[in-house]
């Protein structure tokens, strides 16, 4: 608490009490964001700024929650969200997973391949960015797994995936490394509906839902991040780590 | 904690033997640290609930998706984005300011001792139904001894309260997985989606509240905010000698 004086003149006061007004206006410099000139880049630099401290607060082997059996939504109330078509037309049995970029081992990979590799299942929740979110059963073989296989760079930062419907994503190589992300060829224990993205998605319970490509066509390993994401590019979060 | 009270004087020029006039007593009420995080957080809160409409209105329910009940068609008029990425640009962003005003608001309060003026103790609690008497129920009005009445205590505690309810609600609906204690506290995502909404609904209650008792003090409480300084607070007027509060 300052020590005034008992008594002030009049003037002096109106003098005190403007400075003390004027003091506040930096806040004025909030403005900016309703400039239209800046407001697009100021936003997106708050948004890496969240993408930033999410990278940070992301812990490698820290599991997302998982649940019982008798917690599962079932099949039919799993919502099929998709931005295109829900059957981009894949020929099942003539499909393959294209791989490239930095790995040793490049090419057209079956899906036997893949299922041969150890099969997890498990039971998390899916949320999506609108704001719902069920709970799940998933089946499929680690990311991870199938990086080691291919012979992945260990230096690369990024995979990239490109999809059947034209829908592309990324992700960082930690949250790719992560114990619970999987290439998911099952759900509910049988093959994946074509819906669902039959024959192979992603499925990442730390991450939101629309990190989870479906229809599977291609991966890249990558040291730099050419392409970003489908609802990226509309100015979704990039990194969207749960 | 009383605060000094002092006297603005204005020269008294028809004679100079005579003492100045008293025009008015003031009293330095709002630090301005206090000024500036109440300013920042009206702007921050403004954005922080506009754009969270935005969010909400795309999923407007709070069960399943399938089938999907939606609660009510919030107005896009009063809602900050334009659409769901765009609402969440401005949430992501401004939460940085909304918290970072709460830290340096509840670190100052802590550090400069202002927080006695704010903070509801046990000693506020027999004078706050006299107060809710007076205001609601047409009773007499109760002594002022302080900044800020028993009642008006109990509220702008509540309210920090709720704001720091509203990020620990808001972390465990955006970081579900590496704050999984923090959902799991609420009960998990679901059940703290539902949270944070409502301390959002607290939180404006709170401001509708205030807001309507701002209208009902007048121009120099309001001033105070802005300056610091209250001019003739009704603790002070009482004084026989202008003094009487140190």
């Amino acid at each position: 608490m300052k020590n005034y004086n008992q008594k002030m003149d009049e003037k002096k006061f109106r003098q005190l009490s403007r400075r003390e007004l004027l003091k506040l206006t930096p806040i004025l410099a909030l403005g900016a964001f309703a400039a239209p000139t800046l407001q697009e880049s100021l936003l997106k630099k708050g948004l890496h700024l969240s993408d930033w401290s999410s990278g940070l607060l992301f812990r490698k082997e820290h599991p997302a929650p998982t649940f019982a059996d008798a917690d599962v939504a079932p099949l039919a109330s799993f919502p099929l969200n998709y931005y295109d078509v829900d059957d981009p037309g894949i020929d099942l049995d003539g499909w393959t997973l294209t791989v490239s970029g930095a790995v040793q081992k490049p090419g057209e990979y079956k899906l036997a391949q893949i299922q041969a590799l150890q099969r997890v299942r498990q039971n998390t929740r899916h949320i999506c960015v609108e704001g719902w979110d069920v709970i799940g059963r998933f089946g499929g073989a680690r990311l991870s797994d199938f990086l080691n296989l291919v012979g992945a760079d260990p230096t690369a930062r990024f995979i990239t995936v490109n999809c059947a419907d034209d829908y592309y994503e990324s992700l960082d190589m930690a949250t790719a490394r992560h114990p619970q992300t999987l290439l998911c060829y099952e759900m509910y224990d049988q093959p994946l509906t074509r819906g669902h993205g039959a024959p192979l998605r992603l499925q990442i319970p730390t991450k939101i839902g629309y990190k989870q490509a479906k229809y599977l066509t291609e991966l890249k390993v990558t040291h730099v991040l050419d392409k970003v994401g489908y609802w990226e590019d509309q100015g979704y979060s990039w990194f969207y780590g749960l | 904690m009383r605060n000094t009270v002092i006297e603005i004087v204005r020269a008294n020029e028809g004679s100079d033997k005579e003492e100045p006039i008293i025009v008015a007593q003031a009293v330095y009420e709002h630090p301005f640290v206090v000024r500036l995080c109440h300013w920042l957080n009206t702007i921050a809160l403004f954005v922080m609930v506009g754009s969270g409409l935005q969010i909400f209105r795309a999923f407007p329910s709070f069960g399943a998706k399938i089938p999907e009940r939606d609660l009510v068609n919030w107005p896009q008029a009063f809602a900050i984005g334009g659409w769901l990425g765009g609402a969440l640009q401005w949430h992501l962003t401004f939460m940085w300011i909304y918290i970072g005003t709460g830290l340096l608001y509840i670190g100052y309060q802590i550090f400069s001792g202002n927080y006695r003026q704010v903070l509801f103790v046990r000693r506020d609690i027999s004078g706050v139904w006299p107060m809710v008497k007076h205001y609601f129920f047409f009773g007499e009005k109760p002594p002022i001894r302080e900044a800020y009445n028993p009642l008006q205590k109990q509220a702008y505690t509540a309210a920090i309260v709720l704001g720091v309810l509203s990020v620990l609600t808001g972390f465990a609906v955006w970081k579900p997985v590496q704050f999984s204690w923090l959902a799991w506290m609420m009960g998990g995502f679901h059940y703290a989606r539902i949270w944070h909404f409502a301390v959002m609904w607290l939180i404006l209650l709170f401001v509708f509240g205030h807001l309507v008792m701002v209208i009902l003090h007048g121009w120099n409480n309001f001033v105070s905010m802005l300056t610091g300084w209250k001019k003739d607070p009704e603790y002070a007027v009482s004084g026989s000698d202008g003094t009487s509060d140190q």
